[in-house]
């Protein structure tokens, strides 16, 4: 089929404007996610365990880390860490654990979701264990301690002396209902 | 060739079945005046509600409703659509070409748009209300916690989305294939040059909107967490995708304004426009500058300090083509032979009041200082400064210019100067005192505020109602014009220029079906 040359301008606008739509969902979110994943943008953590490396602890410096646990807006949960900070030399590995309790009477399903504070450090806390890798189902009324392991990176620029890491838990009963309980990492 | 030289069909069907980019082009421009009556109402509300500190007479629930349904209607369904309507009117004229490329799309173009805002208006009238999340629509504010009305929102952004691409395609299709035998494209009216342009970034970023609320569409209703924290996403991309399309947004508001002053001035002040060249390559430089600014919106966020050091660079590097613009239009004035018409009084104000809401967004975009302003009024007053005086002045500067080769007649003079001073003084008197609450602190979309902030917010007010009452001035002027008035030659302006006028007055239902030659 030969196109006159106002139809190949139409067709060529009409691509454009679908590339548009696709370049959202295709290029944007991912992009985004992988800009987050390499600056550390919001404070987004690795969402897989983190295998530690062999090496020095570093004795010269004392990191304190702090704890915040928070409620996502209708969730229900008591929700607290065990300690709200802990000192520890980067290298070293600080353990404590976080409480939930469901009190509602019917089964529910929690995500809680980390975010490091200030975001430059977030790649330098890793998380060897944590009760965020996974969604956390609770029946009606059960209570349950969550245990959480961290290690600051060696590498951690010298002038970041205390960092946070807040969690904050999420009502996922209904999506998790209707994912059929598939992993949540969609967008991580 | 006979069938060339029928002229309108008789009857209502006219309107609804018509491709005549005359007919299209009125039916769009009177949707948009529809449209900018009912924003203005809703502005009216919400002035009412401010008039003193405390609740009065709206709920704030209802409040949050009018801000962001002024907002979305003043964007889409006023502003937008009033250039596509002189687009649909001037652009064929212009380059000597009988109708738009693709009559028949350009005809859906316009009818999809009564649809999409009846049923965006219709969200009032539904259980727990309307879009009630301001006109950005922020997730999770639009998501987990919109209104249940949100689903029809979305699809109304759909259906004004879908009417944009097509007019934007049919614009380009246009300029780029039906240009006059010797138009080349460095002898383009800049209204031509400046839609050509904006044609592009339509379609270059409705689609993005669209695909913004798509994925609204999906986390709402299909489970997906593309904003939603609990499930991976993340609500600050929603404002990254937002604005991605909201800025090159506010460029397809204000770039047509650009082409109609740069009409306007030359013919009022009888010379040649100042730098056409320049002029040309400012509005694309804008153009390309509009895609990688969107972060200066969101400096509060949280992004990374070279994000803020890039973005607010980025920023202030657009005064520089807007300033070259604003150089021309008044190099073009200097020493020139002025006179006031209607058409010229419009352009002088929106030269001189657009650049105070260019210097305003200037000192928004220091991203240490926009700490500060971020979400007060000193925001709004920025907005409607480069909206009001910006794109809506030069709209009716471009109708008064043209409202003679429309109609026939020449409108009232008299009448149409009361119409421009009352809107100038209302207008000012509206936002200038914005600035100070603003930088004093007070925050937007809230219907309540301190006592501080009483008086200027009574001054703005009183304002508001003036500008308000004075537009049904304007529609009594059009309405007038269309029905009587001394006939218009021609061309009615001594210093026009341009193909347009080589047409009689009224302009006949077809022209140039044979394309004139341009030397």
């Amino acid at each position: 089929m030969k196109l006159n040359p106002a139809q190949k301008t139409i067709v060529k606008a009409a691509i454009t404007a679908v590339a548009m739509f696709a370049f959202v969902f295709w290029v944007m979110v991912p992009l985004y996610n992988v800009l987050c994943k390499v600056t550390g943008l919001n404070g987004k953590t690795d969402p897989e365990p983190y295998t530690s490396v062999p090496a020095a602890v570093d004795e010269s410096r004392l990191i304190t880390v702090q704890f915040l646990a928070t409620n996502n807006k209708g969730m229900n949960w008591d929700f607290k860490p065990s300690v709200h900070q802990v000192k520890i030399h980067p290298g070293e590995i600080g353990s404590l654990s976080f409480y939930v309790r469901n009190p509602s009477d019917k089964d529910m399903v929690g995500q809680a979701i980390p975010s490091v504070s200030p975001f430059e450090a977030t790649d330098f806390l890793h998380k060897t264990e944590c009760f965020c890798f996974t969604s956390q189902p609770l029946e009606a009324r059960g209570e349950k301690t969550m245990p959480l392991k961290i290690i600051v990176d060696q590498d951690l620029p010298k002038h970041i002396k205390k960092l946070t890491l807040s969690y904050t838990l999420f009502d996922i009963t209904a999506l998790d209902k209707r994912n059929g309980n598939k992993k949540r990492t969609a967008g991580l | 060739m006979s069938e060339h030289h029928h002229g309108p069909a008789k009857g209502l069907m006219r309107w609804v079945l018509t491709t005549n980019h005359k007919d299209i082009g009125s039916l769009y421009l009177w949707f948009s005046f529809a449209m900018f009556l009912l924003g203005g109402a809703m502005a009216m509300v919400i002035r009412a509600e401010l008039f003193q500190p405390g609740l009065q007479i709206v709920q704030p629930e209802f409040f949050n409703q009018m801000t962001t349904m002024h907002g979305l209607i003043m964007v889409f369904g006023a502003v937008m659509p009033a250039f596509v309507g002189l687009a649909n009117w001037m652009i064929p004229m212009m380059i000597g070409a009988p109708d738009m490329a693709l009559p028949r799309m350009n005809n859906w173009s316009f009818w999809i748009l009564p649809f999409a805002f009846a049923l965006l208006v219709s969200t009032l009238f539904m259980e727990g209300g309307g879009p009630n999340f301001g006109w950005t629509f922020y997730a999770p504010l639009s998501t987990d916690y919109g209104p249940p009305s949100t689903t029809f929102f979305i699809f109304a952004v759909h259906m004004m989305g879908i009417s944009s691409i097509m007019g934007a395609i049919n614009v380009i299709a246009t300029i780029l294939n039906l240009r006059a035998p010797g138009m080349t494209l460095m002898k383009m009216p800049l209204f031509v040059w400046t839609w050509l342009v904006t044609a592009y970034l339509l379609i270059a970023v409705m689609p993005v909107l669209a695909g913004a609320v798509t994925m609204m569409l999906m986390d709402i209703h299909f489970g997906t967490s593309f904003f939603n924290a609990g499930g991976g996403g993340d609500p600050v991309l929603f404002q990254h995708v937002f604005w991605f399309f909201g800025h090159p947004e506010v460029y397809i508001m204000i770039l047509p304004a650009f082409g109609i002053v740069s009409a306007i001035i030359p013919a009022f002040a009888r010379k040649p426009l100042f730098g056409y060249t320049s002029m040309v390559y400012a509005v694309a430089s804008i153009a390309f500058l509009s895609f990688i600014v969107w972060a200066h919106h969101m400096f509060t966020v949280g992004i990374p300090l070279v994000g803020e050091v890039f973005f607010m660079y980025a920023t202030m590097l657009i005064a520089v083509p807007t300033g070259v613009k604003v150089f021309n239009w008044v190099a073009t004035m200097f020493k020139g032979s002025l006179t006031f018409e209607t058409p010229m009084l419009f352009a002088v104000a929106f030269v001189v009041l657009f650049t105070i809401g260019g210097f305003s967004g200037l000192m928004l975009s220091i991203a240490p200082a926009d700490f500060q302003y971020h979400d007060t009024y000193f925001v709004v007053a920025h907005f409607h400064y480069v909206l009001v005086p910006g794109a809506i002045f030069a709209i009716f500067a471009g109708v008064y210019y043209w409202l003679p080769k429309w109609t026939g007649h020449m409108y009232d003079t008299a009448l149409s100067k009361v119409h421009f001073w009352m809107s100038f003084i209302g207008m000012n008197l509206t936002f200038f005192p914005m600035h100070f609450v603003g930088l004093a602190g007070m925050p937007r979309r809230i219907p309540d505020y301190n006592m501080q902030f009483a008086d200027f917010n009574m001054i703005s007010s009183v304002g508001g109602f003036m500008f308000g009452v004075t537009q049904l001035l304007f529609l009594f002027i059009v309405i007038k014009c269309v029905r009587t008035g001394d006939k218009a030659e021609a061309k009615p302006w001594e210093g026009a220029h341009g193909l347009e006028w080589m047409v009689p007055s009224p302009a006949p239902y077809h022209t140039f079906s044979t394309p004139p030659e341009v030397k």
